[in-house]
């Protein structure tokens, strides 16, 4: 067991940081102020070969691992939970999907100009009457000749105003039940396809979130992803990737908070002394870094199976259990940390706290991932 | 390699020497800050002091560096030499050296000068020693030097040897963490360039101008020699800030990022009421908040002025590098523990939006009140 | 066409600075980076490169931990580096180190249309002595300063900035041009570089690489071939504490222009 980085892998990690102190920090008040994507970001990203990181070169991919990735996701977030949750999103739900399911033909079109970051993608899951239960697809897919007409509406989805790719999960044969689902690939200006408004939310609040109408919309047959009945499948296999990308997220967001703690806790006086010579300081950081260096050993580990086609589901469902509650615990211990200025905007740790809310809800809540975790156990 | 140090040290006879830089045929005052310390020196090593001056028609600038301490200028006088280029200027200042032989060499260490004396070192096979802010012979004041100024334990300083007659250049490096003094005890001449503003200049003096001997060396530059062309020489559009010569300065750093505009417009408006002008720590530079010209510090200006305000600045060895040395400094900084109050002499912690306006009232009713 | 761009790594003097109790710098302390002007050149390369397909090669002399700085530039998008490594070569000064490095330019070959570029000073030595020394020892025009950089042909138009302004320079190549941080902003590493840096040629140049250059023999590099020597280094002294005033109100500015008056400062 070798816990150790390899060079590349520390030089990846040396150039997020940089890239996040220099590019993404100074934004992220902004972003969640006034609700704005930072598309700027994103074509930076791009450059960099951020948008296409563990995907290989002859596709457009940057020919790294799945650890950069979500050391990547970690880095960002650190600074700006809206800008960790862009290149998770795109990368895990809609590249990933893609690379793993496509055909050659699906790959070489779509896949060079999404890990170039020219285009953003999205996953079309989640629908008004189904969230946790997935399985409730009603969004429909009818074959009519060489193309699939598809009506319905999917909600809460991330990059939807921003992305130009996304993969889409519908109903074909609704009399099969999870087998009767099938998975799409659906271009923004595909005939009857339109987005719904931003969604407001408590956090992420640069993230682009909101509503896909599908209105008669006219999808080719070549883009059907993978086989008609294999749209469940496909979706729960996507999800395991996410939930390397979410628990990096929630990893990065409370290893921010503990930075800005440190750093606020030497500089306050209080009574005399500086708030970190109290010992209840000092037990608390200690209590949350150890929970967030754990949370960091289970979400590496998760990528480092997924790189080496190892099962890896239960490892992901256990790194974003969690990495999402420590975040949550830890960004709330840190706005107690800091008084009163924690509690205004002022200072980032109550956006911190509200970003990472989210991490224990979407691609699967904390009691989706215990269900997975007990099933991989096998108690029923 | 050049033959030219072959010879022995004992050759080198020709004086103290002091490259004077005029731009369009205006002196630049480091040139005269330059010979009043080259002065010093000539005297400490019982020789003496001339300046090497070039341009075109610049002979009429020449005399006045006698009033500083010159007992003459090498003028060299071309018009390949209007415009400082380094084929020219070099090729005209080595054949002098190699000529003449003198034994120290100082230059003003500006961006041609620091352009120019590596290409001169390189050529001569001597040493060089940059942007130097004390130099010393007698081995004596070199000493009280390192007491005054070092943490150098005193049997160390005192062990120096007191025969070493070497010029002795003492200059900050590691972004100013360290005090490096450099000699060049093998060839000659010793060659420096030093920090615009820190040697004081002396007080002038007609008859000594007058008295200024004028030589005018062999120029043996032809267009051949020169492998660059100057195309323009253009002067900065707006007037550049003069931290230099400055009685006051209060400067900004990161502290005003929360409202740059204001933060700049109080420092402004404290240094018009204490009469001095506005500088930067390096951070507002590279933000691009404030031109470049007005940055203090390791690699901005060396100011000493009566008083230096600091607000919003930390204090980071490379800006103190550029102000310690100030006789009365004054730090306002949100941050108790910032180093700056380390070496403030009077601090104030405290946000510096509130603060300034409140002292800049004070002052005004204090001068009022005289 | 090439062009060599010569990077030191440098302790980040700019952080954090450990002084030892004897007054030495703990040099430990401070992080090994790239020197800042440095990136400069080697970002103006990139562009050149980007304009004219050039191969950009990199030098630098130092010990071999320097590989891992190398590589980080490789990881930008260079092509190839050269670490100049040896005992022999250890203690030099500014004139030994440029002999040093002009014999390993000149073991790379510097064409008609080739172009040399320099950061203007490293942060540790802070001389800006490094970059005219080699263009001398390599007779190569220099133009200083470089705050903008125009290539038309085998002929550069260079702005070069002085204190008040700037001069605009003409130049053919080969030539050598040190880089100023006004120049440009220096590309990040990318993760597909960083993933290829290590696959791309990478080669040590020791002393017995360079030592049939007439410019290096034993007497002419290291301690012995340095014109100039370190007397004595210290550190400065801290200039002692003054005083913090009490609070931060109306109270503490008048008491503090009280001061200033008495002073008679104001």
């Amino acid at each position: 067991m070798d816990f150790h980085l390899s060079k590349e892998q520390e030089m990846v990690r040396k150039m997020y940081r940089e890239f996040a102190e220099n590019e993404v920090k100074p934004l992220a008040e902004e972003l969640d102020e006034e609700e704005r994507f930072p598309m700027e970001t994103v074509e930076k990203m791009g450059k960099l070969g951020m948008m296409g990181i563990y995907f290989p070169k002859q596709y457009g991919g940057a020919g790294g691992d799945v650890l950069s990735y979500a050391m990547c996701v970690e880095e960002l977030s650190k600074v700006c939970g809206t800008t960790g949750v862009i290149v998770s999103a795109h990368t895990s739900l809609c590249c990933a999907p893609i690379f793993e399911h496509g055909t050659e033909e699906q790959k070489m079109k779509y896949l060079p100009d999404l890990l170039s970051g020219k285009k953003i993608g999205a996953f079309g899951l989640t629908e008004p009457n189904a969230g946790t239960d997935a399985s409730g697809q009603q969004t429909t897919a009818v074959l009519e000749g060489d193309h699939y007409v598809l009506n319905g509406s999917k909600c809460f989805i991330t990059n939807g105003n921003v992305a130009s790719t996304f993969v889409v999960f519908a109903m074909t044969d609704p009399k099969l039940g999870n087998h009767g689902i099938s998975a799409f690939i659906v271009e923004k200006d595909f005939p009857g396809f339109s987005t719904g408004k931003h969604e407001k939310k408590m956090g992420i609040r640069g993230s682009s979130t909101c509503d896909l109408i599908f209105e008669d919309c006219i999808v080719p047959k070549e883009n059907l992803l993978g086989k008609e009945g294999q749209g469940f499948k496909i979706a729960m296999m996507t999800l395991d990737g996410g939930r390397i990308g979410i628990a990096a997220q929630a990893l990065g967001l409370g290893e921010g908070a503990i930075d800005e703690a440190i750093k606020y806790t030497q500089e306050r006086v209080q009574f005399k002394k500086r708030l970190s010579q109290f010992q209840n300081t000092q037990f608390q950081l200690a209590d949350m870094h150890t929970r967030m260096q754990a949370a960091q050993f289970l979400v590496y580990s998760a990528a480092m199976k997924k790189q080496n086609h190892e099962a890896y589901s239960m490892d992901a469902a256990m790194a974003k259990l969690f990495a999402a509650e420590a975040a949550s615990d830890v960004t709330r211990r840190a706005v107690q940390l800091f008084g009163g200025y924690g509690y205004t905007r002022e200072y980032p740790v109550e956006r911190m706290m509200r970003d990472a809310k989210i991490t224990e809800i979407y691609e699967g809540t904390s009691e989706v991932q215990r269900m997975v975790i007990a099933s991989h156990l096998g108690v029923k | 390699m050049s033959t030219f140090n072959s010879a022995d040290i004992a050759a080198f006879n020709g004086g103290v020497w002091v490259f004077c830089e005029q731009r369009q045929g205006t002196m630049m005052s480091t040139s005269f800050e330059l010979i009043s310390e080259g002065r010093k020196l000539a005297d400490e090593l019982g020789t003496k002091l001339y300046g090497i001056l070039l341009g075109h028609n610049i002979e009429g600038i020449a005399k006045e560096l006698g009033g500083y301490g010159a007992d003459g200028v090498y003028v060299c006088d071309d018009p390949l030499l209007e415009n400082y280029t380094t084929d020219g200027y070099t090729k005209v200042i080595c054949d002098t050296i190699e000529e003449y032989k003198p034994e120290v060499m100082l230059i003003g260490a500006t961006n041609i000068g620091r352009d120019l004396g590596p290409r001169c070192a390189a050529r001569l096979h001597t040493g060089l020693c940059a942007d130097c802010t004390h130099l010393d012979i007698d081995v004596p004041k070199y000493k009280d030097f390192l007491r005054e100024s070092s943490t150098l334990a005193p049997a160390m300083i005192d062990s120096i040897k007191e025969d070493d007659r070497n010029l002795k250049m003492t200059r900050p490096a590691f972004g100013g963490h360290l005090m490096a003094t450099i000699i060049c005890p093998r060839f000659r001449p010793a060659m420096a360039t030093v920090r615009p503003g820190v040697m004081k200049k002396a007080e002038f003096n007609q008859a000594k101008a007058d008295a200024c001997e004028i030589i005018k060396p062999e120029i043996k530059l032809t267009a051949a020699d020169m492998q660059t062309e100057v195309v323009e020489v253009v002067k900065a559009a707006k007037k550049l800030v003069d931290l230099i010569g400055a009685d006051v300065v209060v400067s900004v750093g990161r502290g005003i990022s929360k409202d740059v505009q204001t933060g700049i417009k109080l420092a402004e408006e404290l240094a018009e009421v204490l009469g001095g002008v506005v500088g930067a720590s390096r951070a507002v530079v590279d933000s691009g908040w404030m031109s470049a010209d007005h940055q203090v510090g390791q690699t901005g200006k060396t100011v000493h002025p009566k008083i230096y305000v600091a607000l919003g600045i930390s204090g980071a060895i490379q800006h103190k590098a550029g102000m310690q040395d100030s006789e009365c400094i004054i730090a306002v900084n949100k941050n108790e523990t910032a180093p700056i109050f380390e070496i403030a002499d009077y601090g104030i912690a405290g946000d510096l939006f509130k603060v300034t306006p409140m002292l800049i009232e004070a002052i005004k009713a204090a001068k009022a009140a005289k | 066409m090439k062009i060599i761009v010569c990077v030191k790594q440098v302790p980040d003097t700019s952080g954090k600075v450990a002084v030892n109790p004897d007054g030495t710098l703990n040099r430990a302390s401070m992080a090994a980076i790239t020197n800042p002007d440095d990136l400069n050149a080697v970002e103006a390369a990139l562009v050149l490169k980007e304009q004219t397909g050039a191969e950009v090669i990199v030098v630098s002399m130092g010990p071999p931990p320097a590989e891992g700085m190398l590589r980080e530039v490789m990881a930008r998008g260079v092509d190839r580096a050269v670490l100049v490594s040896g005992r022999e070569f250890g203690g030099s000064d500014t004139y030994a180190t440029s002999q040093i490095l002009a014999a390993a330019i000149n073991k790379i070959g510097v064409g008609e249309e080739d172009i040399v570029m320099c950061g203007r000073q490293a942060i540790d030595g802070d001389t800006a002595q490094v970059g005219p020394q080699i263009a001398e020892k390599l007779h190569l025009p220099q133009v200083s300063y470089a705050a903008e950089i125009k290539k038309d042909g085998n002929t550069l138009t260079v702005k070069r900035m002085l204190e008040d302004g700037y001069m605009t320079i003409k130049v053919k190549t080969p030539c050598l041009i040190t880089c100023i941080k006004e120049l440009n902003t220096p590309r990040y590493m990318s993760v597909g570089g960083i993933f290829e840096c290590y696959e791309k040629p990478y080669e040590i140049f020791d002393f017995n690489t360079l030592k049939d250059d007439p410019l290096i023999d034993l007497t002419t590099i290291g301690l012995k071939g340095s014109p100039t020597n370190i007397f004595k280094s210290f550190t400065p002294p801290q200039k002692g504490a003054g005083m913090m005033l009490e609070g931060a109100d109306k109270e503490t500015c008048e008491k503090l222009a009280g001061i200033l008056a008495g002073k008679h400062l104001i």
